[in-house]
Parts: C-alpha cells; structure tokens; sequence
C-alpha cells in the first residue's frame, strides 16, 4: 500500500510526512518526526499519556490517524514552553513535585492547559473530571490536582 | 575528619536535607525531552514483537516458522529451541526466568511468549506473527489458588515442589513456610473471645504507565548494549547475560528514565528476546510491549486465599493469633507468600503467633514484585478481624492497636527484635489529628488498620567525582524512580557543605560502576544515600588530604567543617579555611582528580510503619464506594525530601484504594484474561478521588547517618485493610472479598439482610 503525504502544522511549524494510511499521529510524531514526548501507555485512548491538541481540541493522539492530520494544526507538550520559558503550568509541576516516574506528565500538562484555555478559575471537582482521561500511578493525583489549581490561580492573577 | 559509624547521627541540624528543592531531572520531564524506554533508536533498528499463546494451558508439539522467515522484510525468528544451549547451565529460579520469558514445551498460561520476530516494520512483523504455526495441545488449566490446591487440579510442573511441602498435597504447591513463637492453643484459651475468618484477594496489576522497552544491540563480536526501562539494570544484565550465554562484560545496560515499576520492572520479559533477535539478524532491535502484553504476560501480584484467627481479652490484648496464607504466584514457584507469612503479624506484640504460608504455581503470569509483595493481602485479613474484635468489644480500634503495638524490643511474629520503630508515634499522630474525630454521615463509615514492612539495604556502589570547578559528579546505580536524583544530590551537598545545584547526580550504565541492587525493598534513598554520604566523607578526606599538602602540613592536622578544610587547633598552624572549590580548582597540581567511591552491602534499613484513616460512604442500592477522606500516617524515619515522601505515601494509598475497589484479574472459563487494558481494568482516576492527607512522622533510623528509613512501600499496606474496614462499617457488613466491586458489595448488603 502506498503512502500518504501528509502537510501539516506542528506547535506551529508547517510539517510535512509520509505515513502508512493505518499509521496513527502518535506513531508518526514518535517514530516518523522524533518527537516522543508525547507517550504512548495503551494505544487504545484510556490513559491520555499521548494527549495533543488537534485544532485546539484535547485529544489521544493514539486515537487519531496520522492522514487526519492533513491540514489541521497538532499541539504537543514540546510546543507548551516558548524557547526557554517554562509554562506556568510546567513550573507548577516542579514546585509541587506534580510528578514522579514523568511519563504521564506530558499528558497531564497538554490536558491541564486545554482545561485553563476554556476555564481560568476551575474547581477542584472541575479539574478531577477534566483529568479523569489521564492516568498517573504514582501520585495519586493529589499533587498534579494542587498544582493544576494553583496555575490557575497565578494565571488570574497575572 | 573520621568516617562515622552509621549510628552517629552527627547532622542535626539540617541546611539541604528536609528542605524541597525542584527535582534536577525535572525540566526535561515537564518539556518532553526525557527518554524512556521506548524513546530510543539506533540506525538500523528492526522492531521485535512477540507470538503469545492464546491457552491458559497447552503442550507446544511443533512450531514451524518457515513461512515467517520468508516473508520479505522479516530477519529473525526466535522461539524456546534457541535458547537450548544454555539451558542446562542455569539454576531453578534463573531457569524459571528463561522459560517465563520464552515457553520450551508448555505454554503455560494466556499470554505466555512462544516465539519472536525480528522485521523491518510493525506492519511486517505483525504480518510475520500471523505466518507461524504453532500446534497446540491444549491440557485442563486451574487459576484459583484454592483449586489449584485440591489433589486433583490439574498439574503445572511435575518437580516444582521442594521438601518443605509435606506428602499428599497437590503438584502445584510448591513450597511451605512457617513462622512465629509462643503457644497459641494457651493463648487461645486465655482469650475472652476469638474470630476467625477467611478472605479472598483478587490479583491486581502494578499498572505502571510505561510499558516495558527496549532496545538491543548485539554484534558478531558478542559486544551488546541494552537500553531498557528497567528498576535494576545490573539485574537485567546479568539475568540476559545468563540466558544468553554471554559474559556479563560484554553486556552494557543503560538504564532509561523509567515510568513507573512498583516491583513490575525488577524482572526481564522482552530483554532477552530483543538480544537473541539482535544477535541473530545482527542488526539492533527495539522491542516495546502494548498495553494487553503488559497485562497478560509481565508479573502482577498474587491473588490470595487467607485464615485469621484471633484471640483478645475484653481489655482488648491480643492472647494469641495465626495464620494460614495462600498465594498462587503464576505459573511459577515463587510468590510473595513467604512476606505475607511474615509480616502478617508484625505490627503487633503477639505472645504467641503462628503463620503458615503456602506458595501455590497456577496457570496464570508468574507474578512480579509489587509494591511491600505479600503484605498487603496478609494486613487485610488480619486488620479485619482486629477491628471486628474491637467492634464486638466497643473498644476503640486505635486504642487497641496502640495497646498491642510493637515497639523497641519486641520479638516480631517473624523473628527479629526491633529496634527503634515508628509504629506507635503513627498511632498518636492518627488519635491527634482531625479526620480521627471529624463527624460522619448516613452510609459512611471510617477504618483504620496499621502496616508494617521490613525494608532493604542491599548491594550498592556509587562515585562522587570532584571537578575543578567546585561543582560534584554523583554517579549512582539504582534506576531514580520517583525522584531519587533530587534526595542523592540534597545529601552529597548537604555533607560536602555546597550548593544543592552544584552536585549532578546521574545513574550510570553497568559499565561505570560495581554491581547495584535493583531498585527494590524502598532501598534507594536508605542505601544508595548512605553510600552517596559515606563517598562525600571518602571525598571530603582526601580534600582535606590535599589541603594539608597546600599548607604543607599533617593529614591528621586537617578538620572538615561548614564545607570547608581547617586547621585543627591552634598547632596546626594559622591558615585561611579552603572551600572545597579551592581545593578543586589546582587538584591538578596536588594529587590529580578527587573523588570519593564507596562499595557496601548495607544493613541496617529500618523497619518502616504506617497507619492510615479512611472514610467512605456506600451507596446501599448501587454498590458503589466513595472515598470521601483519606490520611496517611507514615514513620520516614528523616524525610530528605518530604514532598517526594508525601508523594511515596499519596501514591501508595491510591494504588490501594485501587486494589481493594475495582482492580481485578478477570478471567474466562476457557482461562483467558477478559480485561487486558485500562477501560476494564480500571485503576483508580482523577475524580475518584479526595486529595490525600499526609503526615510525616520522624522516629530516627540508627542505620542510617541521617536516620532515614525507606518509604516507598509501607504506604501500600494498610489501605485495603483500612477501607474494607469503613466500607465495612458503612455498609454494616463484613467484607472478606477484595475487591469491594459494586456487585460484592450489593451481594454482601443483600445476604446480610437474608433476601
């Protein structure tokens, strides 16, 4: 079967691939562009450690064919710092020690800042259901839910 | 400056340990940039993936493999015939690993590996899977380990069991252990009054976020390198270096950052698949698990099978206690009965306790270590039935534990007499804080239940390199797993008097350092920190050795205080203090590079407790549970970075109100496992839960130059024990089946009632 060209924009930049029409854009961003922060702990949409925006929209990039991209603009957790300036929300990760093992974070970050883009002061409840798509083993969530809160806080305030 | 001796706590007051400083690997975790197991490639590289059995049980007769291997792009195939060779040489357990890995002549449970490829894609190697055949007999299977018991259950293995399992019992149980002192018919007999009771645990999964990776490269000179996501890459190179036939030199393992492992990753599956398949297409191969092989085919917990009984005085003494323990590990010996048998007790001060405990193979994955491996289930059981004696008798729970508490010098139910412990200091904290007297509702109910694990020190090698620049290279061996980097670094700065960012703390590949237990036993902050400490005194020496040389003095006329050389006393002569900066920076001309090493085999871990508090409310028509409070009360001994110790307790809870929820093994009568992925077996998410309250108690481990204990695993024991305690209040029965699913819960309330 042959390939799909693909011309797409990724954190900005206008990126073009070939990819296999069953490729998903998780395995073309890992294994085709080298981008692997985004994670892939399921491939079937369960555990959010691939998690990307597609036109803004939160979604799993194991979820998504790469060919689907086509035109669209894809969000990573390698485009949420700008050049060496951590996002509020990766700085709140640190302080709060939001992470252990790491390999969840990328989702978590992709999926909190597309929670803060729709709604800057969200409740604790708000946030839990908001991230209940993102698994985390390690922490028990209570940190990542503290820190996601408290970016939003300082965002307000900024 | 002499080396102390581990019990002199000589830092009292702290300036780095105890504070809470961002993580060194931090940034590259928050941006993408860290690589894990699957995020590594090499020029050439092949994918491997594995042919599984799809029968819980079943003789391999033949596998033909021609039609895979001609398939264009295919470059390997592995199966049990290739590791033939090397069979022979290996002992039982290591051979378990071989045949666990790759079956020889039975596949042995669903899931269970039976042949490997190596190709040029995931499209060609999924193609070449379909293309070998494998003829199967499929033979009657047992998954239960109460069944797996029974005289006629089908037999796993005709010569697993060992002298310890007296004549007449099963095949399938494999070994028996013992423990305890004391009489317990007396002290049954002395008793007020006794409950006893049977409960079943369903098996769980670590449920680590990463799946297993890695990525082999061998060449036809024998050399090797292994990438892998792993707790213990020195394991993993000697174990594949075993099955392969290779010498252990030849094998350099680097460790991954590593996502997540609770015991799961102190094992091999793919590593030595990934190198036979390099070695024969000579090409390297990346092998990454999916989700479902995680599930079928990597090492979950025992599921359990378990009697308490126990005997207290109106008082609320406990006059005597046993146990009978059963785990089936999987379909290998080798579960964590023997720690459950141990630990059952070992929070208490039993005069006379008796525990027996019965490792049992069935065909179901050979378990894994998870996470304090044995001891939750055990603290379950035994937390229940204390807490229905304490109903029975209207005796405050805590009050009772603390009455029977094992402290300083109590013979423990396994043996040992403790040292200094924590346990009752957990206790108190529990009586003194809020949630122990904030108000309940309708359907809610609150448990409590202590835990207790033993802890690990175990072999550790570490090197601490002085630049010229004042700043410190720490290399260590054991895999950082939750934040470790950041405790190794706050220690070596704290004890060489510098900047915390002025140490790098990195973990070497098997090459750069001795041998490095896994990371396992919550030993990494005890013991790769104890050596970490002891390599920045061995530092320190020589520094002052130096300084001596500068001053053109005595060694011995050098003290090392607040980070810098001194001379000691006025006869030393009058020379300005040097930093360790100074000192450094014309090494060169001194002596050449500075570097402080240690190698040790460390005791002295502390044993670590726990008590924790829970409320939950039960609704009584649907079944479901909700946690509404949570509070961990944990003894770290020293906290080095308390926020990664709340994180070590917060996590542990969670895995627990997991296990003791939702988390189960499901199987279907034909012996497969239904639910080998994150929507059916559901672990715990977001909105399930409350935040978790912390509280970190410090009683002092003497082991230790700082005095801390190992935290990582003691959080995982109480909880089952310590919601089936609420949930049992809350729905005003007793709850002996973990987990407490929606149906158990509705079946227990409507058998209760008699409908």
């Amino acid at each position: 079967m042959s390939q799909i060209h693909v011309s797409t924009k990724i954190n900005g930049d206008a990126t073009e691939y070939l990819c296999e029409p069953e490729e998903t854009l998780l395995d073309v961003l890992r294994d085709r562009l080298g981008m692997t922060g985004s994670k892939e702990g399921c491939g079937t949409g369960d555990c959010g450690a691939c998690s990307v925006t597609l036109d803004g929209r939160l979604v799993c990039a194991c979820l998504v064919l790469g060919a689907e991209a086509q035109d669209r603009e894809v969000g990573t957790v390698e485009g949420i710092a700008e050049g060496d300036s951590l996002h509020p929300l990766q700085k709140k990760f640190l302080e709060h020690a939001a992470l252990q093992c790491g390999v969840c974070t990328p989702g978590f970050l992709v999926a909190a800042k597309s929670l803060l883009e729709r709604n800057s002061d969200p409740s604790e409840e708000e946030v839990r259901y908001w991230l209940a798509g993102n698994l985390c083993r390690c922490t028990g969530y209570d940190k990542i839910v503290r820190a996601v809160l408290d970016t939003a806080k300082e965002m307000r305030s900024a | 400056m002499p080396l102390d001796h581990p019990q002199d706590l000589t830092i009292k007051d702290f300036k780095i340990v105890g504070q809470r400083p961002l993580r060194p690997d931090g940034i590259d975790k928050v941006t993408g940039r860290a690589r894990f197991g699957a995020d590594m490639n090499a020029p050439g590289m092949l994918v491997g993936r594995v042919l599984r059995s799809p029968h819980a049980h079943a003789r391999i007769k033949s596998i033909d493999s021609a039609k895979a291997e001609a398939l264009p792009g295919v470059k390997a195939v592995v199966t049990g015939a290739d590791f033939g060779a090397v069979k022979d040489g290996l002992d039982d357990g290591m051979l378990d690993v071989l045949v666990n890995c790759m079956a020889q002549d039975k596949a042995l449970y669903d899931g269970h590996a039976v042949a490997a490829v190596a190709a040029i894609s995931q499209t060609v190697a999924r193609q070449a899977l379909k293309l070998i055949e494998v003829d199967y007999e499929v033979l009657p299977h047992v998954l239960d380990v109460d069944a797996a018991m029974q005289p006629d259950a089908p037999v796993l293995h005709e010569e697993a069991a060992d002298e310890s399992v007296p004549a007449g019992f099963s095949k399938n149980v494999v070994r028996r252990y013992e423990f305890g002192h004391g009489d317990v018919a007396k002290g049954f007999a002395e008793a007020d009054r006794i409950v006893e009771r049977r409960f079943k645990t369903e098996a769980a999964h670590q449920g680590y976020i990463e799946p297993h990776a890695c990525l082999a490269a061998m060449g036809p000179d024998g050399q090797a390198e292994l990438w892998v996501c792993t707790q213990g890459h020195y394991m993993v190179r000697n174990t594949c270096a075993a099955l392969l036939g290779m010498d252990a030199s030849q094998l350099r393992v680097t460790a991954s950052e590593i996502g997540g492992g609770f015991g799961g990753k102190t094992t091999v599956f793919i590593e030595p698949l990934a190198l036979a398949l390099s070695r024969k297409a000579g090409r390297p191969v990346k092998m990454t698990m999916s989700r479902e092989e995680v599930f079928r085919a990597t090492g979950p917990t025992s599921s359990s099978s378990i009697d308490v009984k126990i005997g207290m005085t109106r008082e609320g003494r406990i006059t005597a206690a046993s146990g009978e323990l059963r785990y089936q590990g999987g379909a290998f010996p080798g579960s964590p009965v023997e720690f459950g048998a141990m630990s059952a007790f070992a929070a208490y001060d039993v005069e006379n306790v008796k525990t027996v405990g019965w490792d049992v193979v069935a065909n179901r994955p050979k378990q894994a270590a998870y996470r304090a491996p044995g001891a939750p289930m055990a603290a379950y059981a035994v937390e229940s039935v204390i807490d229905e004696l304490c109903k029975q008798f209207d005796l405050d729970p805590l009050s009772v534990r603390l009455k029977n508490a094992a402290v300083e010098g109590t013979t423990s139910s396994f043996g040992v007499t403790y040292g200094k412990i924590g346990l009752s200091a957990t206790l108190e904290a529990a009586r003194a804080h809020p949630h122990y007297s904030a108000a309940l509702g309708p359907n809610q109910g609150r448990g409590l239940a202590c835990g207790f694990w033993f802890n690990f020190g175990g072999e550790t090698c570490v090197s601490l390199n002085v630049n010229a620049d004042g700043t410190v290279g720490l290399s260590v061996g054991t895999p950082d797993i939750g934040g470790s980097r950041a405790s190794m670094c706050q220690m070596a700065a704290e004890e060489l008097g510098i900047a915390y960012d002025k140490v790098r703390t990195v973990v070497a590949d098997t090459a750069s350092l001795g041998y490095n237990d896994v990371t396992d036993g919550s030993r990494v902050t005890f013991a790769s920190g104890l050596a970490t400490i002891q390599a920045a005194r061995d530092a320190i020496r020589k520094l002052c050795g130096r300084a001596a040389r500068m001053w053109g003095i005595d060694e011995d006329a050098v003290i090392w205080e607040e980070g810098y050389a001194k001379p000691a006393g006025g006869n030393a002569g009058s020379f300005e203090p040097l930093s360790l900066a100074e000192i450094a920076a014309v090494s060169a001309r001194t002596g050449g590079p500075i570097a402080g090493h240690t190698e040790v085999n460390a005791d002295g871990a502390g044993q670590s407790f726990a008590t924790h508090l829970v409320d939950s409310e039960v609704d009584p028509e649907t079944g479901k549970v909700k946690i509404l409070r949570y509070t961990v009360f944990q003894d770290a001994g020293k906290a080095i970075h308390p926020s990664y110790v709340e994180g070590q307790f917060q996590g542990g809870a969670v895995q627990g109100i997991g296990w003791a929820l939702n988390e189960e093994y499901i199987y279907g009568e034909d012996g497969r496992l239904q639910n080998p992925g994150f929507l059916d077996y559901r672990v715990p998410v977001a909105s399930d839960l409350p935040m978790i309250d912390t509280v970190i108690v410090e009683v002092p481990n003497p082991g230790h130059p700082y005095g801390v204990r190992g935290v990582g695993e003691t959080s995982i024991v109480p909880p089952l024990a310590a919601i089936a305690n609420s949930v049992s209040a809350a729905a005003a029965v007793r709850m002996t089946h973990l987990p407490m699913s929606p149906p158990r819960i509705r079946k227990a309330i409507e058998e209760a009632a008699g409908r």
